[in-house]
């Protein structure tokens, strides 16, 4: 990804996580937040994670973010008053983002490993070939110069994070009956 | 070809942009969109150590992005059991203003 693209779809990101917090109205804010999931989801496809960039787009920019227009729209909000207490909340906020603002500074400014990514090229990636079954589809996809990202990912998913998957199977069956127990009106 | 410093530190930014909308805002579904900002946030860290990890084949590390894809997974769970509460909160009060649910306020 050349340097001028990140720097774009940063700005895209992080404009729109400001807006998220800057708008009074929850709609406008929720719109906000998709402008900045589309910057991230560019950054990840520029990080050659493509399927992740994939996922970022369609679960948090489609499902995500449609669940939280819906709740908006049915617990018709109004725009938020501007509150006139007292500026505790505002001072113990702007302080922990300052906290945090210069212990970054602090990691950034130390010297780190891996400064620049490995390079995916046709060569490497005919190199990395190897390791995989002849025959199999990564193999072949690697052997002519792609990267196979959806194929490695379900290959790692389905082999050495077996029992975490199966594991987050339960969860979301969990979390599904959670949400009808919660939203079912009391009746008695 | 941007380095592995400046993925962390715009990672850094969006999670300090969530982390103040969750202190500052007082409406429960905006300081809920900042967490997931920040998880977000938390995302692009790990998506930039995988592609910037020297592997012994120098492919991507997809460990890291087996993370991102578990948390993506469980924020969403999260957000449908959290956006539930919500609707279960206002029922019971007619607010969503963390301001104004103060019962267990000592």
């Amino acid at each position: 990804m050349p340097s001028y693209l990140f720097w774009l779809f940063a700005t895209i990101m992080l404009i729109g996580a400001c807006a998220v917090i800057a708008f009074r109205n929850p709609v406008s804010s929720a719109l906000a937040m998709v402008t900045s999931f589309v910057g991230l989801a560019a950054l990840f496809i520029g990080l050659s994670a493509f399927f992740v960039g994939v996922i970022q787009i369609l679960v948090y920019s489609g499902a995500i973010m449609v669940l939280f227009l819906f709740i908006i729209m049915l617990l018709d909000l109004k725009d938020e008053k501007r509150r006139t207490e007292s500026y505790l909340p505002l001072v113990a906020g702007l302080s922990l983002v300052g906290i945090f603002f210069i212990q970054l500074i602090g990691v950034l400014s130390n010297k780190l490993p891996n400064q620049s990514a490995p390079i995916l090229d046709k060569a490497t990636l005919a190199a990395a070939a190897g390791d995989y079954p002849e025959g199999s589809k990564i193999n072949e996809a690697l052997t002519n110069g792609k990267l196979p990202d959806v194929h490695l990912i379900g290959e790692t998913l389905f082999t050495q994070y077996n029992l975490p998957l199966q594991i987050l199977g339960i969860l979301l069956l969990v979390a599904t009956v959670g949400v009808v127990v919660l939203s079912k009106r009391q009746t008695n | 070809m941007p380095a592995l410093n400046d993925y962390l530190l715009v990672s850094g930014l969006l999670f300090s942009i969530g982390l103040a909308g969750v202190v500052l805002r007082r409406n429960i579904i905006i300081v809920f969109m900042c967490l997931e900002l920040m998880l977000s946030a938390a995302n692009l860290t790990l998506v930039a150590f995988s592609r910037f990890k020297v592997t012994a084949n120098d492919l991507p590390d997809y460990d890291g992005q087996m993370l991102v894809f578990f948390v993506i997974t469980v924020a969403a769970a999260e957000v449908a059991v959290g956006l539930a509460i919500i609707v279960a909160l206002y029922r019971a009060r007619q607010t969503i203003h963390t301001d104004e649910l103060v019962s267990l306020k000592g």
